[in-house]
Formats: C-alpha cells, structure tokens, sequence
C-alpha cells in the first residue's frame, strides 16, 4: 500500500510537467490550429532562465578568506552576499522563484514574437508545414542555448528550505517510509494552480470568453467584430508562459541541457494525443495518467511481470487508445482528421 | 527502359553520371573521401524510400529510424551467424523491415493525419527503448551489436572461405566494402533504388498514391480501398530505410539503438523537405547537403576560420570569427535550423522548388533540356 501510494507520488511530478507542456500545446492547437513543435524549446528556455538567474545572482568577486587567521588566500564569493550578508545568500537561494517571476514578462514577449514574427504567416499553411517551421525554430533555440550554455546539464538547486524530503506518510499515518522530496511537492502545487488558473481565466473572464467561442467558431466571432486574432496572440503569449514556468521550476529536479525540451516535446505529443486534440481538460487528465502509469511501471514488482514494460507503458497507451478511441481520451469530432 | 519518358531517361543517365563521378566533382568542396561518400549514398537511399510515402501519400511517419536500426541489427547478425558476404545480409535486412512495416503500417495507417504521425513515433520509441533495455541480449544494449572474434559464420565455413586471423571485413563476393568499393556498391544500390523509384513514381500505382495524398475521400468514394495502397507504400518506403541501415551495417559493422531514435526520424524528414517533397532528385540532394554539413561544417574550427578570414583587419576578425563559428563546428546544427526555417518560410518546395524558380528567373522564354529534366522530377 505504502508502495503503490508512493509511486502514485512519484509520478506527479513527471505527470505535472506533462501536463504543464500539453495544456499549452493544446491551447495554441485549439486557438490558432499549429501543432507547434517548439514547445518543448519553450519549456527548455524557461528552465534556462532559471539557469540565467542564478549564474546572474552568483556572480562573484575575490575577497580575502577571513576563515582562517593568519592565511593570505582569496575566495570567490557572490557580490549578493558581500553586500547584504546573510539575506544575500538567502537570496541566491532563491534563484529558482525568483526566476519564475522574471520568466512570465519574458516568455510573454517571447511567445509574441513568436507569434507575430513567424507562427502567423504559418496559418493558412499545411500543418505539416507548420510543424516543420516550428521545428526549425525549435532547433534554433536548442542550439542558441548550446551555444552560450555548452551542452551540459547544469544543475540548479531548489531554495535551502525546501531541500529535504517532507514526511508525508507520518502526516496521513502511513508509516515513516513514504517520505516525498519537498520541492517535487512544491512543483506539483504549482503546476495545479498554473492549470486552475488558466482554466479560471477561460471560464470566468469575459477574454476567456471570447477566446472559447472563438476555439468554437472562429469566423462567426470574427462576424460579430471582434479582432479574434489578437486575443489569440495574447492565448499563444500565455501557452509560452505556462511553458516557461514549468521548464523554470522543474530544473531543481532535472538539471537542465539544450535537449531537455525535445525529451519533453515527444511525451507531450504523446500526451495531447490521448487526451485528444483540442481537449483542454484532456490533455491535463492525460499528463497526470501517462506519468503515473509510467512511474507505476517502473516499480520492480511490475518490471518483473512484465519485463521491458516500464520502457514502453506511454507508448503502448497512446497505441491502445489511438487504435480504439480514434479521437482520444476526450477528444472531439472532426479535430485534425485530413 | 523504353517505357520511361525522354526527360526521365536524362534525368537517370544524368544522375548516374554525377554518382558516379562524385569522388572527383565532390574533391574541390573537401567532401570527396569514400566514408562521406557512402553516407550521402545510404541516406539517400533512405530518404529516396521516405519521400516513397511521405512526398507520394502524404502521410508522415516520424518513426522511419526505427526501420533504419532493424534493418542494421538484422545485417550485422548474418554477418556474425551466416556469412560475411554482404548480398545475404543485405536481402535478409530488407525481408526482416518488410514483415515490421506490414505489421506496423497495418497498425497505423487505420489512422491518418496527426494521429499516423504520432502511432508510427509511438512505435520506434518502443523500439528503442526496448533495445535499450529488454531485448540487450539481441541487441546488446548501449554498447551496440558488433562483431566479434570467435563469430560462427556458418555459411562461410562451409563453402569454406578462409579463415582470418581477428575480425574479418565484410565483403561482396571476395571484394572488400571498405573505401572506394564500398561507395561504389552503395552508388549502385543507390542507382537501382532511383530507378525503382522512379519507374514507381511514374506508375498507375504511384498516380493512385498521389490521389490519396490530394484527396482521400474522394478516392474512397469511388470505391478504391486506399488504406492497402498506403499500406504497400509504407512496405516499400520501410524497405528503402531496411536496405539504407543493412548498408550502414555493411560499410562499418556496427548497429547501436542511435539509429533509432526520433531524431534519425527526424531527419529524414528534413532532408525529404529541404531537398524537396515530393520530387524525384530532391531527398537524394537533402541527404547530401544534410550529411555534409553534419560532415563538414562540424570540422571547422576557429583555426581554419582564421585562416579564412586572415585577410581582415584584426580588428574585424576577431568578432566575424567569432560569430561565424557559432554555425560550424559544435554548431552545426544551427546552420542546419537556420536553412531550415529560411526554407520553409520562403521556398516551402525545398531546394528542388528554389533551383527552378531560379532557373525560370535566369532563362524566363527558353527553358533548357536540363529544366525539362527537373521538371520531369516532379
């Protein structure tokens, strides 16, 4: 019991990513119909401002080693420390919040550009010539990345407070083994209010709206006067943000290298798939499912059942429910068929 | 032959003409060594397969690599288990993907657009994950598959081929597949794929692949079963890719689960598209332009660099430097993404559709032979 509750843990965390990445995907396929293959480069940049962040917020200067009396040596410590002391530290602690709230005005402007600059001239395209211009885009980003981060993975860690593990089962009374590290925790929360607020924002704003009718009917909103597309900007801005933030706040978990987003990318595919094309709520039921049953397979009682299982569960899902459900978990008629 | 149109006719002749002489007209651009050589061959077999299904139904399936790695593991076993003759190998890989792609392209083609996209990645990422991990015993996991000493090769001994001393070479009948006869035997193979190709493009059947790439439904309604042509176009397309990795294993006997990862799907995509969908030449020139770069451009570095750019003043040199080699050596790849998104946005046939616009733009009133046998490609 204890086992299965805590894989059923475990696989939030992956799951919250997926389903971060799906909803945004699935928010610019609902709106403008790109399938954008950049998404993941997205994700991947926003872990990269939190790696921009902390290297801003350690850089260093030389200062004496006063630890030691008596010993000519200098140190490398952060200009934060030096001249606020213990805040400072603190506060490079934090590197990784701190980006998060840096990360929503820049993905913003980025999603924008993306946008206006590129993504707008694709819509009376194929879609298999939007994906491949996303594509390219999306090999851009990586490489700018490589280019000035290297091709490492950079870890990043979580703030000093939230580093342990919290004790969860001792909370619900289930034994002192099931214990879940804090910041996993933290992600989930965070990722749960990032959907319940992008649903919120849709369900109970007049924008919200006017963007749900026009993912209805596009053309018929254009007909009443309103300037659809430019709400559709604005929608496109948020799935880069929701993309960002997720990539921003998952690096304390996985540290993050130029090809993190493209991992990513092919399992959100996955993802929105089942959920079914254009299906908000589908493609969040479906991030959570595909990563718990992906971390259930991982468990060594089912790896010995079924062996290999835990390399392929995602997949062998999307299989079963493409060939059964042909839309998807909740998907609707007529959505990307021809 | 004599059924092929006159444009086609050149067209083939004029292909087998420039393959043939590629050691010597590839020279002045630093390309002409055998192994790059081999490598334009093979991947332009492969995407020659691709373009089979993609450029002819339209259908695009991400997870061809998976192909290109079961056609690899499959070769290098005959030339551990049977022989180190290349014809088994190479027949063998072809019949292994043809039995995966009947059994996947059944799978998959129930579904179309986005949804045959993604079953079809769904499928070599099993693949290579399965490789990875459950089924190391056949495909010996991250070290990949290679030969080794001690080796049956049952058909050998018994026609009783000499034994060497170590690993032996692969070999066609008592000639070695390394170097210039390697190339060569890929060009040929290349040659016979064109061709087949070609004469497929050209065919009832390939005129009935371009109809369910325009307009599906209606094909259905005048009562054409169109999922069993797709299906004998993804057989086909799998063979090409099957054939392609046999000769990957051939030229260096060697199958890693690499070879299937979405990326290698990935890009045969690129080079159907940046060569141009669709056409006849345009996947064999993508291949080429994409392995050079990868070949080529990732062998620059700042040195060479310098010494290109020595004659600027020093203080112009160091910046141009600088931002040039953001596109070569390690970044290779972003040249690659960069031609990409130009192409996409501005020429969106690829380069095949660039050189004819060119062509019209340069002789607007009198087109050439040469642009009747482009044309033909299409």
């Amino acid at each position: 019991m204890d086992a299965i509750f805590l894989q059923l843990l475990n696989g939030l965390d992956k799951g919250s990513a997926y389903a971060l990445i799906a909803l945004g995907l699935t928010l610019i396929f609902g709106t403008l119909g790109v399938v954008n293959f950049a998404h993941g480069a997205l994700f991947m940049l926003g872990g990269f401002c939190a790696v921009g962040v902390q290297k801003l917020l350690n850089l260093s200067t030389q200062v004496k080693d006063e630890s030691i009396p008596g010993l000519e040596m200098m140190v490398d410590v952060p200009y934060l420390q030096v001249w606020f002391g213990d805040t400072g530290a603190q506060l490079i602690s934090f590197a990784v919040p701190i980006s998060v709230i840096l990360a929503i005005p820049l993905m913003l402007l980025v999603g924008v550009v993306m946008e206006r600059g590129l993504i707008r001239h694709f819509y009376h395209r194929t879609h298999a010539d939007q994906i491949l211009v996303t594509f390219g885009l999306a090999i851009v980003l990586q490489e700018l990345i490589k280019s000035f981060f290297g091709a490492t993975p950079i870890p990043v860690p979580a703030p000093q407070m939230l580093t342990g593990s919290a004790n969860i089962g001792e909370w619900l009374g289930m034994g002192a083994g099931v214990s879940y590290p804090w910041w996993r925790l933290v992600y989930f929360c965070f990722s749960t209010a990032v959907i319940a607020m992008v649903f919120a924002f849709l369900q109970f704003t007049t924008f919200g709206m006017v963007v749900r009718a026009g993912m209805r009917d596009r053309e018929t909103v254009g007909l009443l006067g309103i300037h659809i597309e430019r709400r559709f900007t604005v929608v496109f801005g948020i799935a880069v943000v929701v993309a960002g933030v997720a990539g921003a706040m998952y690096t304390p978990i996985v540290s993050p290298n130029y090809r993190i987003g493209m991992d990513f990318l092919v399992l959100s595919f996955v993802v929105v798939v089942v959920g079914g094309m254009g299906s908000l709520p589908g493609a969040v039921a479906s991030g959570f499912l595909l990563g718990i049953l992906q971390s259930f397979a991982s468990m060594n009682e089912v790896k010995q059942l079924i062996p290999g299982i835990d390399q392929v569960i995602v997949y062998l899902v999307a299989v079963g429910i493409l060939l059964t459900r042909p839309r998807g978990l909740l998907g609707r008629k007529g959505v990307m068929e021809d | 032959m004599n059924t092929l149109a006159k444009q086609d006719r050149w067209l083939l002749i004029g292909f087998i003409l420039v393959l043939l002489a590629g050691p010597v007209l590839l020279k002045p651009f630093g390309a002409g060594y055998p192994d790059l050589l081999q490598k334009f061959c093979i991947f332009g077999i492969f995407a020659v397969g691709y373009n089979i299904l993609f450029g002819l139904t339209g259908y695009l399936s991400f997870g061809h690599a998976a192909f290109l790695g079961i056609g690899s593991y499959t070769a290098v076993w005959s030339f551990k288990l049977l022989t180190m003759n290349v014809l088994p190998a190479i027949i063998l890989s072809v019949l292994m993907t043809a039995v995966f792609g009947l059994v996947i392209g059944f799978l998959c083609l129930r579904r179309s657009g986005i949804y045959f996209s993604i079953l079809t990645l769904a499928f070599a990422q099993m693949a290579y994950n399965l490789a990875y991990s459950v089924l190391t015993p056949i495909t010996n996991g991250e070290t990949g598959l290679q030969l080794v000493k001690g080796d049956p090769h049952v058909l050998d001994r018994w026609f009783g081929v000499p034994v060497v001393e170590g690993i032996p070479s692969t070999n066609f009948f008592g000639i070695s597949m390394v170097g210039y006869s390697g190339f060569y035997f890929c060009a040929a193979l290349l040659i016979i794929s064109f061709y087949v190709a070609m004469r497929l493009t050209r065919s009832p059947f390939g005129l009935m692949l371009k109809a369910i790439k325009s307009n599906q439904n209606r094909l259905k309604y005048t009562g054409v079963n169109t999922r069993s042509y797709a299906l004998i176009a993804f057989v086909i397309s799998g063979c090409y890719a099957g054939l392609a990795g046999a000769l990957l294993a051939v030229t260096d006997p060697l199958a890693g689960a690499d070879r299937m990862h979405w990326s290698a799907s990935g890009e045969v995509v690129l080079m159907t598209i940046l060569g141009g969908v669709g056409t006849l030449l345009g996947p064999v020139i993508g291949a080429g332009v994409i392995k050079y770069l990868e070949n080529i451009f990732s062998s620059f570095n700042e040195q060479i660099l310098n010494g290109v750019f020595g004659f600027l003043p020093d203080a112009l040199q160091h910046p141009v430097v600088k931002f040039v080699g953001l596109f070569v050596g390690e970044g290779w790849e972003l040249t690659l993404g960069v031609l990409f998104l130009v192409l996409i946005i501005f020429v969106p046939g690829g380069l095949m559709q660039g050189f004819q616009s060119l062509q019209r733009r340069v002789f607007p009133a009198q087109p050439t032979p040469a642009a009747d046998a482009t044309r033909g490609a299409h």
